[in-house]
């Protein structure tokens, strides 16, 4: 999977103008994600991909369409150095995979081929034959991400 | 064991006596708000995970504010989908276009929240009731689904930052300045995951209006929430808003702080955000050189009539300079009357401006004021992130609105003293 690299603090506003929020459409946010900083994000992307990030990942707005977005895109897991808080709670919400992982984001530059393991937190950069360790998630979260999400993890807990 | 403010506050809506930073908690909800935005999103989460009820009809609060009166057929349908929701479960604050304003000057004004409530809102900038010692922040629109059915949801308890303000306010400074002056202090992500705790003997010299835009702010430093404690100025602007009981919560003498930021009054000058961070704050004077071709006074962060009067006494027998266009938004119907009462309206056209019905509508480039390419506007609102008013080559320059007012005057960010 081919890592796709930015800075510090990518709002809300570059992950999805604001522009674009009179719609729902999935396909349609996906289309114009990151578009701001990067016009070239959507046709690049392929499935399985990642975004690998700075500080402050997601900050400003609530906006859910913005997580929405780039799992949309096909993104399969944002590494960063940290997250702004609402994003953080948003991703894990919608099903996104995150990983806060300071060493990892310095270290992948973009186009690398990257691969993630979800379950022990370990990040393996195949390009600079590199493994690194990020804090996974408790198993409850985990569940939750491979539920798709918060309101998907109710249901099924309620059947 | 010691906590702070919001630490208390989480504490009693958990039902435990006490609580640490860290702690994983769920918490019983006073409010839980939405906008046309973000609410529909809620709306479908909520409607697919099938839920019948919401959990209290006078707590679930829709405000139409973003993108209205409506900008086009998309945005449009958006608000049909709340208002058919609001009447599904007969809400009893639904704000539509006649009685809306923007959320967060219109919750207050309203008398909708009050101190020690805990509150979450589907809008980052819910942290604004922590003005009134409320707990409260953003979260996204499945949070907000959730919370409408169920009335309680989980927290991380914050640790916290304290912010210590001591001296007098110079002539023209606000709480904006304030804001803007600490955002530049400690950064974008100086406050990622915390409280911003208020405290200090020059507290008696912020406005309840001044505290509003500074917990409205904190967000812009990445926190979870702001919060000030209770005194007189918070009691005068409660009575007569509030009616039903309050409990105001003091932050314990040895409650724990990761950190103290000692802010004096004295050295904060009238303050301004350039582009693309809030964080990249600058006294207003070092912008004689960076001609504007746009102002805009309004939004959750200024909207309110004490930022319509600190515009209005700057704009005043004057004009805006050839080429800027002025746009005024008073946030609420009440702010938006008190303006034409009060003569603001009259002063604000003499002077070349428009005056708007209240929306977020700019502020995040949705409508009413959207930039071209290249363009230069001096905003009162509360992020100048790429692309945020409009075309990604123009810029945001963050301010006060007697900033945003002189530099109307000027053609170029001012000071106010330079005009007046």
């Amino acid at each position: 999977m081919k890592a796709h690299k930015y800075g510090d603090h990518v709002d809300t506003d570059v992950i999805i103008p604001a522009r674009y929020l009179a719609s729902q459409d999935e396909k349609e946010l996906a289309s114009h994600c990151m578009e701001d900083i990067d016009k070239n994000f959507h046709a690049k992307v392929s499935p399985g991909d990642i975004i690998v990030a700075g500080l402050n990942f997601g900050c400003g707005s609530s906006r859910e369409h913005a997580p929405v977005a780039i799992k949309a895109s096909g993104i399969s897991c944002v590494i960063a150095k940290s997250f702004a808080r609402i994003f953080y709670r948003n991703a894990i919400n919608i099903g996104l995979a995150i990983l806060e992982c300071p060493e990892a984001a310095e270290d992948i530059a973009d186009n690398d081929e990257v691969s993630v393991n979800f379950d022990t937190g370990e990040i393996t950069n195949k390009t600079k034959n590199k493994i690194y360790k990020a804090e996974p998630f408790p198993e409850f979260i985990k569940n939750m991400i491979a539920d798709g999400g918060l309101m998907a993890s109710l249901k099924k807990n309620q059947k | 064991m010691a906590m702070t403010m919001t630490q208390k506050i989480l504490a009693k809506h958990a039902g435990l006596e006490s609580v640490h930073a860290g702690q994983l908690i769920q918490a019983k909800l006073d409010l839980v708000l939405g906008n046309d935005i973000t609410s529909p999103v809620a709306i479908n989460e909520f409607e697919a995970a099938g839920f019948n009820s919401i959990f209290d009809k006078s707590k679930v609060v829709l405000v139409m504010d973003h993108f209205t009166p409506n900008k086009d057929i998309k945005s449009a349908a958006q608000c049909k989908q709340c208002r058919l929701f609001a009447k599904r479960f007969n809400l009893d604050n639904f704000f539509d276009v006649g009685t809306m304003g923007i959320e967060h000057a219109l919750l207050p004004e309203q008398g909708l929240v009050a101190p020690g409530e805990a509150i979450i809102g589907a809008d980052s900038h819910t942290c604004t009731y922590g003005a009134v010692n409320a707990f409260s922040t953003g979260v996204g629109s499945t949070d907000m689904g959730a919370a409408m059915a169920a009335g309680y949801t989980w927290f991380k308890v914050p640790a916290a930052i304290k912010v210590n303000v001591t001296g007098k306010k110079r002539p023209y400074v606000s709480g904006k300045d304030l804001i803007l002056y600490l955002i530049g202090k400690i950064g974008v992500d100086g406050a990622l995951y915390k409280s911003l705790e208020f405290s200090g003997d020059g507290l008696k010299e912020l406005t309840m209006s001044d505290r509003l835009t500074i917990a409205n702010m904190a967000i812009e430093a990445g926190a979870k929430n702001g919060i000030f404690p209770v005194d007189d100025i918070t009691r005068e602007y409660l009575s007569g808003r509030v009616n039903r009981e309050w409990t105001a919560y003091e932050p314990d003498p040895d409650s724990e702080y990761e950190s103290v930021i000692n802010l004096d009054l004295n050295e904060i000058d009238c303050t301004v955000s350039w582009p693309h961070l809030p964080e990249n704050a600058k006294p207003a004077i070092e912008g004689h050189d960076v001609k504007i071709d746009q102002i805009v006074i309004g939004s959750c962060t200024n909207g309110r009539i004490e930022d319509m009067k600190a515009a209005a006494e700057i704009l005043k027998g004057r004009h805006l300079a050839s080429g800027v266009r002025g746009i005024i938004i008073p946030a609420t119907q009440s702010v938006y009357r008190e303006c034409i009462k009060l003569g603001y309206v009259d002063v604000f056209l003499d002077a070349g401006c428009v005056v708007s019905t209240p929306t977020c509508g700019p502020c995040l480039g949705g409508h009413m004021g959207v930039l071209a390419e290249g363009e230069r506007c001096v905003s009162t609102t509360n992020r100048n992130f790429i692309g945020r008013m409009g075309h990604v080559k123009s810029e945001v320059y963050l301010a006060s609105p007697a900033v945003a007012a002189a530099s109307g005057i000027a053609g170029h960010i001012a000071h106010p003293k330079e005009v007046i």
